[in-house]
């Protein structure tokens, strides 16, 4: 079944298929510059426009010039019904994509992901049947790509679930056994069913069986992993829906499917290294989950926190020339991004500069604050990576930290013994003030208590962030 | 070894385009601004969407006159690839637009 990237059998030379062909080239041409094009904030716009159109290409040249192995094209009663389904398909996505809020984004893009991987795993099961008995190598990719397939759509449904605050993290030290269990019985079956020597039609329970497998690891693989894990998991199930889209292409020896679906294996898991480093965590140590009770274990020193009020905050404010604002998941979940834009203005009229601190994991995916911040109009030259804004933090008059917390726990460079240990961390603790939006003493996602609450230098306002910025913004309009 | 040796020589077309996407992929991506993690992403997600063809294929030369699980399966994942597709897209855009309008 698999054959190359040219077309070896002359013989099956024909015009209509060579047109396809080369649209498939054209269309994989216009995934990697649409890539290319996505990675520079200028002109990111245009390449997602230009991946549109080679899908939107190879679509169109498929629907036309496609022929099964018997030379016969798609007929037109068929034609009609791809297109009512793409077009029910097309309603619902754009209709979806243009209505959910923005702040429902990470949840969004998960949900998409498990739609890719849902029709990866669908195609992968229709085509098993069609597989002779014995070609290893096509039972082989149908196999993989129904079990990446399915664990990316289930895993990405419950990460969606997560997202959306429909299911809570379950983390039980027996889980990761059942999931190591689970996953060498499902490459077991895989293997049974590759190696068979029975037709596909005799098979039937086992590729059924190998479907619930992968689903239901698909879940209990997600299911133990915790909210600051996120993006690690939301970047690496977007791999696995490039890499099961590949393999459905290499059942139709498909070229654009082989590379777009490749390319975007490659991207994601690029992504999720990048989210791995930031977290100084391998992916291993992600899925595996090693965080939970374990954390308890550190006591450490505490001392007293000291509470500001509202007034002594905004005079702080006003007369500080360099503020950085530090944001975590928290202020997506006050909401509080429009209103501490508001605040943003309000202090860039004093003239007070004003920057926002970004950590590359801050959030529930990759990139989540920045989002975020976009939509409440916050220019993208004030957001700051960690590691340009770190050797400016001393200069820095007031760090604001809102609804973030283990990015900038001091205790990943000085507590071997902390979960966090040797984590990249916003070096809020340099600046010469620091206020802590928070709503109470709880603690951050690793369970572990933060030094910079008990630093001398550091305030806290509690409260919600929403209404504490709402309060300040008013404090600081009537001095 | 031999045998090693004849897969990848039977195969070698398919393992140069995996081993030049995977390097493609890798390179197109390195180095891209925090700022543009999440939209990359969701883009990124929208071409995995290719699956689509797929789904056309299969169900382009389906057998319309008789009622089977099978057709009602590939119409599914024919939905559900253009939701990936489309929706992809659109959000994509979306953020992108959010990005944008903020230069004044």
């Amino acid at each position: 079944m698999i054959q190359g990237l040219i077309i070896t059998d002359i013989a099956g030379f024909t015009a209509g298929g060579a047109i396809l062909e080369l649209s498939y080239l054209i269309a994989a041409l216009l995934f990697v510059t649409g890539l290319k094009l996505l990675s520079h904030p200028e002109s990111a716009r245009r390449g997602n426009l230009w991946a549109f159109g080679g899908m939107a290409l190879a679509m169109l040249t498929t629907l036309i010039l496609h022929r099964n192995p018997e030379g016969n094209g798609i007929p037109l009663a068929n034609v009609w019904v791809i297109l009512a389904a793409v077009g029910v398909g097309a309603a619902i996505g754009w209709i979806i994509a243009r209505r959910v809020k923005m702040t429902a984004m990470p949840q969004l893009v998960s949900f998409y992901n498990a739609t890719g991987g849902a029709a990866s795993a669908l195609v992968a099961l229709l085509e098993y049947p069609n597989a002779v008995a014995g070609d290893v190598q096509s039972i082989l990719v149908t196999v993989l790509g129904l079990i990446i397939g399915s664990v990316a759509f289930s895993g990405s449904m419950i990460a969606y679930g997560k997202l959306d605050g429909k299911v809570g993290d379950i983390m039980k030290p027996f889980m990761t056994y059942i999931n190591l269990f689970l996953m060498v019985l499902t490459l077991a079956l895989g293997a049974y069913i590759v190696t068979s020597p029975l037709p596909p039609a005799e098979l039937t329970w086992a590729i059924y069986a190998l479907l619930f497998l992968s689903l239901l690891y698909g879940v209990l693989f997600v299911m133990p992993i915790g909210g600051a894990d996120m993006p690690v998991v939301i970047s690496l199930l977007n791999a696995l829906t490039g890499i099961a889209a590949a393999m459905a292409g290499f059942i139709y020896s498909n070229q654009a499917m082989i590379l777009g679906g490749i390319l975007v294996g490659a991207a994601g898991m690029i992504l999720t290294v990048l989210m791995c480093k930031a977290m100084n965590r391998s992916l291993i140590n992600v899925i595996v989950g090693a965080f939970g009770g374990s954390a308890a274990s550190v006591g450490g020193e505490q001392g007293t926190v000291k509470e500001i009020t509202l007034s002594d905050a905004a005079v702080l404010m006003s007369y500080s020339q360099r503020i950085v604002i530090i944001p975590g998941y928290g202020l997506a979940v006050a909401q509080a991004q429009h209103i501490a834009q508001e605040l943003d203005e309000l202090l860039e009229s004093k003239g007070v500069s004003v920057r926002y601190a970004i950590h590359p994991v801050a959030g529930r995916m990759p990139g989540h604050m920045n989002v975020l911040l976009a939509e409440a109009d916050v220019p993208y030259e004030k957001l700051v990576e960690m590691d340009d804004i770190n050797p400016d933090m001393p200069n820095v008059d007031v760090a604001i930290v809102v609804g973030a917390n283990d990015v900038v726990n001091p205790a990943a460079y000085n507590d071997p013994g902390s979960p966090i240990y040797g984590m990249p961390i916003i070096d809020a603790h340099l600046a010469k003030n620091i206020i802590i939006m928070k709503r109470g003493m709880g603690k951050g996602y690793a369970g572990i208590e933060n030094a910079l609450f008990f630093n001398d230098k550091t305030r806290m306002l509690f409260g919600d962030a929403k209404s504490s910025i709402q309060k300040l913004v008013a404090e600081i309009k009537s001095m | 070894m031999e045998n090693v040796l004849h897969y990848f020589f039977e195969y070698k077309e398919t393992i140069f385009i995996i081993a030049l996407s995977i390097f493609l992929g890798i390179e197109v991506i390195s180095h891209v601004p925090a700022v543009l993690h999440t939209p990359l992403m969701s883009g990124a997600n929208a071409i995995s969407g290719v699956i689509i063809i797929g789904g056309i294929i299969l169900v382009g030369h389906a057998n319309l006159t008789t009622f089977s699980v099978e057709l009602v399966l590939g119409l599914l994942a024919l939905i559900f690839g253009t939701l990936n597709v489309v929706g992809g897209f659109a959000v994509t855009d979306r953020m992108l637009e959010m990005f944008k309008k903020k230069k004044k």
